[in-house]
């Protein structure tokens, strides 16, 4: 086999949040089961573009690199997904690596993704437990309802499911499929479901669930395969019926 | 003294947040400081489970059940009554961690469904699927968000920790981090902290461990005064698919349903697994271990693979892989108990592990050995306290699958109100730390400032590369004494190289060049307390394996090891503790039989 198969990756940098983009060209070795994240390990070893020129490291997040923790989401060849999990012989080339679009750059591929974790808060995404004390085994739970709750619980918070929907945008703010999706796990849960209303009551008004356009591109591009529809339109559901019970309880 | 105390909690995975919950529910106040956002931490990457003596399969299982196969499993180098305490609070805890809503299978009737993991004959391992750390680590992370938006917890995400602060009595008073976004050094006063920062796997290159796992804190705080413990006891697990950034876990719990590990009985058979006929594979756990079979603890198992792959010479295809076989389990069981590890062999090897026998090999996972702490997780330096993979206390010489999960909660339990405690008995003002606090942070500057500035012609990339070929060869399933001296020789080497670094950055701005030099110089410290230590002990326990001296030795050796720097030497000194065994007398340990 001729081992000197290269790979040519055009990486869109920045340095800080201010700054204004630029494009740099790679060419590396393709060694077998390389994904992106290894490449860019490899060319922080030895930061020279394609034309020679030396440069910095790229600066990029990424913590297991087994597609769990969801931190090294980026777009490769356009589509958000994971850069540990991106495996370069299965990508077109040359291959292109962008940050996210719709999150503050922090510099090169990193952006800034609090924004889903400050929307967790306001759903109150947790089970509202009395205390860590001992207060005996939680609810029965049948083998039915885990099958359902534990793939909502299976979100990695990387929010490709937020940048590849076309209604998540400044001028909607809508909130995404991920923080829907979590408040259709805990409104299920036989305890979590006593903020039921709260949570709804937070997918109203501007930027809530109605903004939801339908373009299912969130179910498509999951990592994790979360029925982000399923999700929505049962959420959609209760909220509709909330917000009716609401008029005509004023 | 403070009736509200201020405790930093350094890490987010479950050790920390265990720790963070109890503190801000016994009216402490938390800042959490974390490389990655809390939800990121590598906790998430635990598959198979977490062990708790419930006895739901009728099996007679106890608390003491537990604890016997724990101190067992870990070849009687753990502090007992510590190992007591966890086991038994470990059903309370995995009923705690139902009721926040970790989607646990389970059976039929609604109850949680437990399986077998390795170094018991128990069904013991709730689980949820295969991915129960990061199940875990999701409904630890809402409570600590839950107390955020209470106010309760404050968090620094993306922040470093450096240092501690310490006074001039070697009180601890607070910490010296820095913003990876700004890259500005700042101190932070507190009453007393806690170290919960997990592994050290990047000290191998390449391990099952995160990127963040470099044991860069507790290597900071152990060159300030802290000892290190038991360095020397490093965890290889057996199933791990081999890659080229890291290794990936293939977890305990396959074997666990059911998996088998097998090889051709004929040295380089080229046939497709599948058409490999019964009677021409070699079950060998099964066969040198008729009792526990392929559920040995991951020391025996991982010794099995080497023999068979490096004596045997029956590795597939002449390389060091062997099969891990699910192909003979029912499709939706494996889908309904180990999905997530199914999806990762897919997604990064490309084979349905469901159809196809999975290549594994052993690779470097835990470290058993850490900081050393007392009963109440505090360690040497008053206010400096411990939980987690980063302390030494409660897998002795080798861990049990499942015991990691259950050790970080329980660690974590015990450390934050032990932290809330010590600060309520404090003497002194934060106020007279002042000055301690402005020289932490100047040191700390002055170090970035070196780094920065520093002209020589040293990769800090292929300096750790070289780090983690030579730990990787000498330090892990098989220990030879020449080799390791061998070894420190080469960390003095590359430590004094390391004094030529050449940052390819200098900017001061997210700078991720920097901060892997500073963890790299914390990581060869680190590693000259495992080599060292594992020289000195002349004896074969548990992980700790030298051919030299096959037996376990407890005359001369059922002792701790206690490692502490000396900054003038600028290398680690000795000295030994006994082991607390006043609760299970030392036996021997054996798998091929019941024990």
């Amino acid at each position: 086999m001729a081992d000197n198969k290269t790979v040519i990756i055009k990486i869109k940098r920045q340095a800080n949040p201010d700054s204004k983009a630029y494009w740099e060209e790679f060419e590396l070795p393709q060694t077998p089961g390389r994904n992106v994240t290894s490449a860019l390990m490899e060319i922080a070893v030895n930061p020279v573009t394609r034309d020679g020129k030396k440069t910095t490291p790229i600066t990029y997040d990424a913590n297991c690199l087994e597609e769990v923790c969801g931190s090294c989401a980026m777009l490769v060849n356009g589509k958000a997904r994971m850069a540990c999990s991106a495996l370069l012989e299965k990508l077109d080339h040359p291959v292109k690596l962008e940050p996210f679009s719709k999150f503050p750059v922090v510099r090169d591929l990193a952006v800034d993704r609090s924004v889903l974790f400050e929307d967790l808060k306001r759903v109150k995404a947790w089970v509202p437990i009395d205390g860590t004390y001992d207060l005996g085994p939680g609810p029965r739970v049948t083998m039915q309802e885990q099958e359902v709750a534990y793939p909502l619980s299976r979100c990695i918070s990387c929010c490709c499911c937020m940048e590849a929907c076309p209604q998540f945008n400044e001028s909607t703010d809508f909130v995404g499929a991920a923080a829907i999706s979590q408040v259709r796990l805990f409104n299920t849960h036989p305890t979590g479901k006593a903020l039921k209303r709260e949570r709804l009551a937070a997918l109203m008004g501007d930027g809530g669930i109605q903004e939801c356009g339908y373009a299912q591109n969130c179910v498509e591009i999951c990592p994790k395969d979360i029925p982000l529809t399923r999700s929505i339109s049962e959420v959609g559901r209760e909220v509709m019926k909330q917000a009716i019970g609401d008029l005509f309880r004023r | 003294m403070a009736a509200n105390p201020k405790i930093i909690v350094i890490g987010g995975g479950l050790a920390g947040l265990s720790a963070v919950i109890k503190i801000a529910e016994k009216g402490g106040q938390v800042d959490l400081f974390s490389i990655v956002p809390v939800k990121r931490s590598h906790s998430v990457c635990a598959q198979g489970g977490i062990n708790a003596a419930k006895n739901l399969k009728g099996e007679g299982d106890s608390t003491w059940q537990h604890f016997d196969d724990t101190v067992y499993g870990g070849d009687f180098l753990a502090n007992q009554p510590p190992v007591r305490a966890m086991c038994e609070a470990a059903p309370g805890i995995i009923d705690l961690l139902d009721r926040m809503g970790v989607p646990f299978n389970r059976t039929p009737e609604g109850l949680l469904d437990f399986r077998r993991f390795g170094g018991t004959l128990y069904n013991r391992t709730a689980f949820a699927g295969a991915t129960t750390g990061q199940q875990l680590l999701y409904a630890l992370d809402e409570q600590v968000r839950r107390y955020e938006s209470e106010g309760k917890v404050k968090k620094f995400e993306h922040w470093e920790f450096l240092s501690a602060v310490l006074d001039s009595n070697r009180v601890c008073r607070g910490i010296a981090a820095m913003d990876l976004q700004s890259m500005e050094v700042r101190t932070f006063p507190a009453d007393a902290i806690i170290i919960a920062t997990g592994g050290i796997g990047a000290i191998f290159g390449k391990s099952t461990n995160s990127v963040v796992c470099t044991g860069s804190a507790q290597s900071a705080v152990y060159q300030q005064g802290c000892y290190y413990a038991n360095g020397e006891f490093i965890q290889v697990h057996p199933t791990s698919i081999p890659g080229e950034d890291k290794l990936r876990l293939m977890s305990e719990s396959a074997r666990g349903e059911g998996g088998r590990v097998w090889v051709p009985k004929k040295p380089g058979d080229k046939r497709d697994p599948r058409s490999i006929p019964e009677k021409e594979r070699w079950y060998f756990l099964e066969e040198w271990y008729p009792k526990y079979g392929n559920l040995v603890p991951r020391d025996v198992a991982t010794r099995a693979i080497h023999k068979v792959v490096y004596e045997h010479n029956l590795g597939i295809d002449g390389k060091p892989m062997v099969y891990l076989d699910l192909t003979h389990i029912d499709r939706k069981v494996l889908d309904r108990k180990l999905e997530g590890i199914l999806e990762i062999y897919e997604k990064f090897v490309g084979d349905d592990p469901r159809e196809v026998p999975m290549k594994i090999f052993p690779g470097m996972h835990y470290s058993m050995g850490g900081l050393w702490i007392d009963y109440r997780q505090a360690t040497n330096i008053p206010g400096i306290f411990s939980a987690g993979e980063c302390e030494y206390q409660y897998h002795g010489a080798n861990r049990l699958g499942a015991n990691s999960l259950v050790s970080c909660i329980w660690g974590g339990f015990v450390a934050g109100p032990a932290a809330v405690e010590y600060a309520r008995g404090m003497q002194g003002s934060a106020a007279a730390a002042n000055g301690h606090l402005d020289s932490e942070r100047k040191h700390q500057e002055e170090i970035n400032a070196k780094l920065m500035n520093s002209d020589g012609n040293e990769n800090p990339f292929l300096l750790w590369r070289e780090l983690g070929e030579v730990m990787t060869r000498d330090c892990t399933v098989i220990r030879y004494n020449k080799n390791l001296q061998q070894t420190d020789a080469k960390l003095v080497e590359l430590l004094q190289r390391f004094e030529h670094i050449n940052l390819s950055d200098r900017s001061q701005w997210a700078n991720t060049t920097i901060v892997f030099a500073r963890h790299l110089y914390n990581m060869l410290q680190l590693s000259r307390v495992i080599a060292q230590g594992a020289a000195m002990r002349n004896e074969s326990r548990g992980a700790h394996y030298k051919p030299e001296f096959p037996e376990r030795d407890d005359k001369n050796w059922l002792k701790t090891t206690k490692a502490s720097f000396a900054p003038d030497a600028d290398e680690p000194k000795f000295e030994f503790e006994p082991v607390d065994i006043s609760l299970i007398p030392p036996r021997p340990r054996r798998y091929d039989v019941t024990k």
